[in-house]
């Protein structure tokens, strides 16, 4: 059949146009070349509150991605969070390195910063950070500004 | 006429569709190398039997017998089997319209077969000869008339010698000449394949000259068998009606209505 | 009174009858798919079906994808303009592609052209009794005509899909940079930090992966169903484009509400 050879060129045009599409969409549309095939090493990070931090996030350093959260557990017995980062193996971090959930933006999502400290000892995998901030809830902040407008108002009565 | 060299035996064979009884216990023996016609009004059953016969069907009661085997109990590998010894042509043809005549009539050699391209190139080209269509293999079906249409299937029916040949209406819808050509190349192929074979058809005139045997069927079941000849001179209404196209007798001009005076004076309410 | 009886006995009848065809379907289905040993023999036979479904899709995939880009940047710049976030319509637009319009629009278009033709074809080879022939030569139908279109349909739909959300970030990019004028640097980059492979490009694959299988398996079986009249085919023809239609709907919903519950 002479048409077939014309069949399957133009099949095989349209299949590798369909995944040169694909690649496209993960290479220069998603973050597929920044993060998966890089090696990673975990750290542990407990909270107070997470405050809407999620599997995924990102882990940030002076305002570079350098990992992300890989899971977020409940302690039952200290009643904390216990979040699970994984850092790129290129980033060592120092033993006393902190850990701070803060937001992108006014409204943005929530991510992990980590502000490097001063120990000449690295982390290793599986180690834990000692200093952490939880994340800020804007509920207990709007109350705190509540009770201190509140307050103030009591104390100008009051003299 | 039951004989031991019967290629195909219905023995009492019933076939009902939904609640529609279509076959009410026909009986018949097709003798190897025949022609055999099986004729009838339409709706009578005789496309339902060829299906039978194929195995596409299976009937409520009674056997179908092909070459000494129950067709119905047969399984899948064995049916298909069966199969490859058989050919039908269908009504209007049924090729293969995205392929050409040739790859019409290559298709079961190369299904089937492991023969190299060069042998079925021969051989296609010899089934086409036969057909005197030769010519025309690189045409695809849409570009035929009706009746070159209805030759290439048949070429492609006989592609690997089948044993037995069935034709569902043949000579259907067909202009004198080209009846003509079928009608000889089914007794051609017959006698040079060695083959049986069973036509399906109302065309009463090109069959009697043609076959070896007749069933004539009505509403279910066989009414009446014979060589032509027989059937020529029959006496029974109903085969002369239906031999000598006449427009009255036992099958009526007249769908069943009310009195034909009453119906002109009343009013329906229309 | 007699009347609203005799609708519901009938309503009653259409559902009895719409669950019986669904049975009966997902029969065919198994049918297919255990019959689709001769599509890995003989893969030629599928390479032929993914050139009728998915080349012959190919212009008015990419054609819409442009489109429905270009209106998205301009759409949504309108809209982010208003909140100062021009510079976000890197994102919007690749979101909203590759997680929704990409896999349903394309699918949407896919089971108009692809999949009514293949119901047209298969329908139509049933009303000439080229399946029927076949089988008397020995050869099954549904591995030889039926399962090809099946897996073709499967293949080509995440392909299309990606192609028409492509175009679209293609689209949006002309648009947006272009025309419009916003930044071309933090249009990509935004775009590449809020874009998840996983999270969004593989959803998306999924995505059109499930409508394929349900195009192709709608398409399939509407054709070989239909009554063999001129009639028959041209409504099944109608019910493979309206059912796969709502059926792409209905399933996106239920992908969506599964995947994108988290985020």
């Amino acid at each position: 059949m002479m048409r077939r050879k014309a069949l399957d060129l133009w099949a095989g045009v349209f299949v590798a146009l369909g995944l040169g599409a694909l690649l496209f969409l993960a290479l220069k549309v998603g973050n597929l070349a920044t993060f998966s095939a890089a090696q990673t090493y975990l750290v542990k990070a407990d909270f107070d509150n997470i405050g809407g931090l999620k599997k995924r996030a990102p882990v940030k350093s002076a305002g570079v991605v350098v990992g992300r959260v890989e899971d977020i557990g409940f302690d039952t017995e200290s009643y904390e969070a216990t979040v699970t980062l994984s850092v790129d193996k290129r980033y060592a971090f120092p033993k006393d390195t902190s850990a701070k959930i803060l937001t992108a933006g006014l409204l943005g999502e929530q991510y992990v910063g980590l502000s490097a400290g001063g120990d000449p000892t690295m982390l290793k995998d599986g180690d834990k950070l000692k200093i952490t901030q939880s994340a800020v809830v804007l509920e207990n902040l709007i109350s705190q500004f509540l009770f201190s407008k509140a307050a103030d108002s009591g104390n100008k009565d009051g003299k | 006429m039951p004989s031991t060299d019967n290629l195909v035996e219905v023995e009492n064979v019933n076939f009902a569709y939904d609640s529609r009884q279509i076959l009410k216990g026909v009986s018949l023996n097709i003798r190897r190398g025949q022609v055999v016609a099986i004729m009838g009004l339409s709706g009578c059953g005789k496309t339902t039997l060829l299906r039978l016969i194929g195995g596409a069907l299976r009937p409520s009661r009674g056997e179908v017998r092909v070459d000494g085997r129950v067709v119905s109990k047969m399984h899948h590998d064995e049916l298909y089997a069966l199969r490859r010894r058989m050919g039908m042509l269908f009504q209007f043809g049924a090729l293969f319209t995205d392929m050409s005549c040739y790859d019409n009539v290559a298709f079961q050699m190369r299904e089937h077969t492991d023969l190299p391209e060069e042998m079925i190139d021969d051989l296609v080209l010899m089934k086409l000869q036969a057909v005197g269509l030769r010519g025309a293999h690189q045409l695809m079906p849409a570009e035929l008339s009706g009746g070159m249409a209805r030759r290439v299937a048949l070429a492609r029916t006989t592609a690997l010698d089948p044993m037995l040949i069935m034709y569902d209406e043949p000579f259907a819808g067909l202009d004198p000449v080209s009846m003509g050509v079928i009608g000889e190349l089914i007794r051609r192929l017959n006698d040079t394949l060695g083959a049986t074979s069973i036509i399906v058809t109302h065309d009463v005139a090109e069959a009697l000259d043609l076959v070896d045997y007749v069933y004539f069927m009505s509403d279910g079941v066989v009414v009446t068998q014979g060589t032509p000849d027989e059937l020529r001179v029959s006496d029974k209404p109903f085969v002369h009606q239906f031999v000598y196209g006449e427009t009255d007798g036992p099958m009526p001009f007249h769908y069943p209505a009310e009195d034909y005076a009453r119906d002109l004076q009343t009013e329906d309410g229309r | 009174m007699i009347a609203v009886v005799e609708f519901l006995e009938n309503l009653g009848a259409r559902a009895i009858g719409a669950v019986h065809r669904l049975g009966f379907a997902s029969r065919f289905l198994l049918l297919t798919v255990r019959n689709s040993g001769m599509c890995l023999r003989r893969f030629s036979l599928v390479v032929r079906e993914i050139y009728f479904a998915g080349v012959l899709s190919l212009i008015i995939i990419l054609v819409s994808g442009l489109f429905v880009g270009m209106v998205l940047g301009l759409q949504g710049y309108d809209t982010l303009e208003r909140y100062g976030s021009s510079s976000a319509l890197g994102v919007l637009v690749a979101l909203s592609l590759v997680r929704e319009l990409g896999p349903v629009v394309a699918g949407l278009l896919f089971a108009s052209r692809a999949g009514s033709a293949i119901t047209a074809e298969i329908g139509l080879m049933k009303a000439t009794e080229q399946l029927a022939a076949m089988e008397m030569m020995a050869v099954d139908p549904i591995a030889r005509v039926i399962a090809p279109r099946f897996w073709a349909g499967v293949i080509s739909m995440p392909l299309l899909a990606a192609m028409f959300s492509a175009m679209g970030v293609f689209g949006g990019y002309l648009v947006g940079v272009r025309l419009i004028g916003v930044d071309e640097g933090s249009f990509w980059s935004q775009m590449q930090a809020a874009v998840d492979f996983q999270e969004d490009i593989l959803n998306g694959v999924l995505k059109s992966i499930v409508f394929g299988v349900a195009v192709t398996w709608i398409a399939v079986f509407e054709g070989y169903d239909a009554p063999p009249t001129a009639e028959g085919v041209s409504g099944a023809t109608t019910r493979t484009v309206v059912t796969s239609s709502l059926s792409i709907l209905a399933l996106d919903f239920m992908l969506t509400a599964f995947m994108f519950r988290g985020a």
